[in-house]
């Protein structure tokens, strides 16, 4: 009897082990699956390497981004090549200035535009679909005709349109870019929300009292948050690729300040006098960087969403 | 149906117009006008001038003089920067050609897309499978603005085959750049589309059936499986249409062909209102009434969508 009670409770020990180690969180869930998706893990490392270049770079290099060589200022297509000797790892831009560091700058501002776009989108675009979706009904048909119709507009257009009136900046680009970015977002938003308010623990939060704006930020918006980071990691590709777009036509970032896309367009200008460096460093450190972002977010969505489980 | 189209334009035809008072209203509210310049006019000129243009009448009256002219004489106005020609004339001019490498884009992105993921789907995991698949990733991040340079790096500085830039009255050796830069990425796009629907079509229980009748391969594709495996192609037609329409500008610029898109940022970088706002009206216009007849075409071609 003895001896069979020990038993049982070793195994009731064991038991309550196993469980223990087998309970995973969402997250953790979510993490392992990520980081057993090789695209993405190597796409992570690419990123990361790619944002260590560009805010170390600048202390590698005794050029900075705005010194012009004058040694090589008329002779930018023969001595412009990159060279380890003068210190232009990546060559020398048009005007002489250091490639290497020039690129670095661009990194900087083309991601601090993605992630920032993709913030404002994040931002607007999840409590105008939550609110929409919980609500329904008249409102909700309101605010998605809205969303329609500023969907079929022509928004580079507009974009551009809005950039030449108020002036080309970023700041302008940042409003611009916040104004149509968040629309997606919206819809998907909504779609989720739509889903979730039947839920039994909305039904709960209402017979506990919680208020309609409660009910949203508290228990509406973390429950969308998975699909919401999955849309939002395309997104920051799909706003660099805007700004760069708006900048290979000159119309977007301004020197002294400069993004991919502005280099890209440079170094494209220049092709023809055989100055290919200054087309490719740009265009390599570009196609690196949105693919990172692309398996990335793939990634997300593997570990993320809810309908592969 | 009938009712289907008409509240469809019921949706149409308000977002046109908020697109019109929106561009306009930004346009008058710009901080200096049309004629400010860097040596100002006596003020009896300025007067002058504005009254030819109408900008001394107050602003509603502005706005319904301008939606008038687009609606009953399809009339932009004058260029506000060349003073002999109007915003009309301009597009005239420029039209014409983004609509002849427009339309090839189109036509190859769609073809060569429908093809390729039909291919892919049927040969799935080939060889012919892993490059629509490769191509389709790698697609994504060579948008126009990069395929651009690219092609001109191969074609013009080491081949030497094709002429940088130019249009020349659209000779085929001034168009096969543009078109590709154009279409590449929009054509990666239909072949992921259509390779991934044309999958779930041929797994699906009517296509065994069909196997199961004892069809051959041919039937069985053309009459039974490509229909039903168009329509996310078709969906996807919208955005692709817009896409290049707002691409042709990056080819105008890159390629000096002279189309719309190049009177569209020369005029931006000179602030010629009126030009812009024309060109940003008629693009509303195009890919309004684009969608218009895709969704048409959608709810013809699916019986499922009830309207």
């Amino acid at each position: 009897m003895v001896i069979r009670s020990k038993k049982i409770a070793q195994m009731a020990e064991n038991l309550a082990a196993h469980e223990m180690g087998k309970s995973h969180s969402l997250w953790a869930d979510a993490r392992r699956r990520f980081f057993k998706n090789k695209a993405a893990v190597i796409s992570l490392i690419v990123l990361t390497l790619i944002v260590a270049f560009a805010f170390l770079a600048p202390y590698f290099t005794k050029w900075s981004n705005e010194e012009i060589d004058w040694a090589i200022l008329g002779s930018v297509a023969e001595d412009g090549k990159p060279s380890f000797a003068r210190g232009h790892f990546f060559g020398a831009d048009p005007l002489g200035r250091d490639l290497f560091a020039r690129v670095a700058q661009g990194t900087q501002i083309s991601l601090m535009v993605g992630f920032v776009g993709a913030f404002i989108a994040v931002i607007v675009g999840t409590l105008y679909g939550a609110i929409a979706g919980y609500f329904g009904g008249r409102i909700d048909n309101i605010m998605m005709r809205i969303v329609d119709i500023l969907m079929s507009i022509p928004y580079m257009f507009v974009l551009i349109l809005l950039l030449v009136v108020f002036g080309r900046s970023i700041f302008m680009l940042f409003v611009g870019l916040g104004l149509i970015s968040w629309l997606d977002m919206s819809r998907i938003v909504r779609g989720q929300t739509m889903v979730l308010k039947n839920k039994e623990f909305v039904e709960a939060a209402i017979a506990g009292g919680s208020t309609k704006f409660t009910i949203i930020v508290r228990h509406i918006i973390p429950n969308l948050l998975g699909i919401v980071i999955v849309y939002a990691s395309l997104l920051v590709p799909a706003m660099i690729l805007t700004e760069s777009f708006i900048s290979f036509l000159g119309l977007g970032v301004q020197e002294p300040n400069t993004s991919w896309g502005a280099l890209i367009s440079e170094g494209a200008g220049t092709v023809l006098y055989g100055t290919l460096w200054q087309l490719l460093f740009p265009l390599a450190f570009f196609v690196a960087g949105l693919f990172s972002f692309f398996f990335i977010g793939d990634g997300l969505r593997d570990a993320l969403d809810p309908k592969d489980r | 149906m009938f009712k289907f189209i008409l509240k469809r334009l019921g949706i149409a035809i308000p977002t046109l117009l908020i697109l019109i008072v929106f561009s306009f209203t930004l346009m008058h509210s710009a901080p200096g006008g049309p004629f400010t310049s860097e040596r100002p006019l006596p003020p009896q000129v300025l007067a002058n001038i504005e009254a030819k243009y109408g900008l001394d009448q107050p602003f509603y009256k502005q706005v319904t003089n301008y939606i008038v002219g687009i609606v009953t004489k399809g009339d932009f106005g004058p260029s506000f920067k060349y003073k002999d020609r109007t915003v009309n004339d301009i597009i005239a001019q420029g039209f014409p050609v983004t609509l002849k490498y427009g339309i090839w884009s189109f036509i190859i992105a769609v073809s060569v897309g429908i093809s390729l993921g039909t291919v892919a789907a049927i040969k799935h995991n080939s060889i012919t499978d892993y490059f629509a698949v490769g191509f389709s990733i790698g697609a994504q991040v060579l948008p126009n603005f990069v395929m651009a340079p690219i092609l001109v790096i191969i074609f013009t500085l080491w081949l030497g085959w094709l002429p940088g830039g130019g249009w020349n009255g659209g000779q085929w050796q001034y168009l096969i750049m543009p078109v590709i830069a154009l279409s590449t990425s929009y054509m990666a796009s239909i072949a992921r589309i259509m390779r991934s629907s044309m999958l779930e079509v041929l797994n699906s229980n009517y296509i065994r059936t069909a196997k199961a009748k004892g069809l051959s391969n041919r039937q069985i594709i053309f009459k039974h499986a490509l229909k039903p495996a168009l329509l996310p192609v078709i969906t996807y037609l919208g955005p692709a249409f817009v896409g290049m329409i707002t691409g042709s500008v990056v080819i105008d610029m890159y390629f000096s062909t002279g189309g719309i898109g190049q009177m569209f940022v020369n005029s931006a970088l000179n602030r010629d209102y009126s030009v812009i706002m024309g060109i940003t009206i008629l693009i509303g216009v195009l890919t309004i009434a684009f969608n218009l007849v895709v969704d048409i075409l959608y709810a013809w071609i699916d019986p499922k969508i009830r309207y």
